[in-house]
């Protein structure tokens, strides 16, 4: 079963991207922040995480590039998920190492289309 | 909700128009489809719409009615596993049969909103090495003026901008503007567009080597479909190919295509000779 990490601060954002996750078969686990997901990250590596930008302790672009530099971890892909809907936001995410890039609002068919776009569907 | 009657007056203009049938699954979408247009034209109810269409009291209300109806559904490469056939084997094959001419000429029938010709152009685009000297006409047909209207600006919303579309090249061919994104001159110059009802002749552009007709004919009762498939093969080249969204087929719809051997979902015309065999067949057993 394929496996997605859910990396957001949003208790609703985390529920409606499980509900339709769950649906394409994915075995989901959640972190409410980059730290959390860090952790997560250490002992597993999804196929594939769902980034949200702005979070507490740590955000998304420092957990990324955290993840990223640590030679040592499996890399899973990464998708951004925000609300950061600027160029400079989406070409700073693809710098640090973003494979793909949500912006919220999304629907199922655009996530799905995405996941597809980096090979975990 | 929608009353039946209103429903089945509505249905019928809409199939008169653009052959589309509501089925009942979606008479949901007539009631969001025709509140903006009603609300804009101060009417206030279907029935008043109807009575204003029956007399026809102002033709662009009755094309405003029909436009607000068709479904626009589309995406950027839209089945991505049968796009990737298409750009990758499909196109390869037909680049070897035209590499003495170097010309290639695409029809994106029922185009909606262009994310369809727009995905083309862009994957031509991606292998430019590729496909340096070649001619490469991208025509692209619907019979909604609002959604060719959008087609031509290439503007989409955020909502529509990431359905499908890889982030790189949505930064590489598209521009943003506010809450929009609009397609580069690059790429908007690469697709000519241009308004046709799929139920009448097909347009006198000479003879396509691609046509993509996808999600279109599901729409259709079954006449219609034969119709629309037979138009479209007057303007195939005899080795040219069609491809039909997921759902679709031409098995049973009619004589003048056949399954590719090669490629699932892609349709090629049937030679003029062999057709006349078959009718030969038909007639005598």
């Amino acid at each position: 079963m394929r496996t997605c990490l859910i990396v957001d601060d949003s208790k609703v954002i985390r529920k409606v991207a499980r509900h339709i996750l769950e649906t394409m078969q994915f075995d989901v686990a959640e972190a409410s922040d980059g730290k959390e997901a860090l952790d997560h990250c250490s002992g597993t590596t999804p196929d594939v995480i769902l980034l949200d930008w702005n979070m507490p302790v740590m955000s998304g672009m420092d957990f990324l590039r955290a993840y990223r530099s640590t030679v040592e971890l499996p890399k899973a892909k990464v998708i951004f998920c925000t609300t950061e809907n600027g160029v400079g936001h989406i070409k700073a995410a693809i710098d640090a190492g973003a494979d793909e890039y949500v912006m919220k609002p999304f629907d199922r068919e655009t996530l799905e289309a995405k996941l597809q776009i980096v090979g975990c569907l | 909700m929608v009353q039946s009657q209103a429903y089945t007056s509505l249905s019928n203009l809409l199939e008169k128009h653009t052959g589309q049938t509501l089925m009942a699954n979606r008479h949901w979408r007539i009631d969001m489809a025709l509140k903006p247009l009603m609300r804009e034209n101060s009417i206030p109810d279907l029935d008043t719409l109807i009575s204003l269409i029956d007399i026809d009291a102002d033709p662009k209300l009755t094309s405003a009615c029909v436009e607000a109806m068709v479904n626009n559904e589309t995406c950027f490469f839209r089945d991505q596993a049968n796009f990737a056939l298409l750009t990758g084997p499909v196109l390869d094959m037909l680049r070897e049969q035209r590499m003495g001419t170097k010309k290639l000429r695409i029809w994106s029938a029922a185009c909606s909103t262009g994310q369809e010709p727009y995905s083309l152009a862009m994957a031509f685009n991606e292998n430019a090495e590729k496909w340096r000297g070649w001619n490469i006409q991208i025509f692209a047909t619907d019979v909604s003026s609002s959604a060719l209207a959008q087609a031509r600006a290439g503007r989409y919303s955020q909502f529509e901008i990431q359905r499908g579309l890889p982030v790189m090249q949505m930064l590489r061919y598209f521009d943003q503007s506010g809450e929009d994104w609009i397609a580069k001159e690059n790429l908007r110059r690469a697709v000519t567009f241009t308004e046709h009802n799929m139920l009448n002749p097909a347009p006198h552009f000479g003879k396509f080597d691609v046509v993509l007709c996808r999600n279109m004919l599901m729409y259709l009762g079954e006449k219609r479909r034969t119709q629309v498939l037979d138009a479209i093969g007057t303007r195939m080249a005899d080795d040219g190919i069609l491809m039909l969204g997921a759902a679709e087929t031409v098995i049973g719809q009619t004589q003048d295509f056949r399954a590719s051997q090669e490629f699932r979902g892609f349709y090629e015309p049937v030679s003029r000779a062999a057709s006349h065999l078959n009718a030969a067949h038909r007639i005598f057993g």
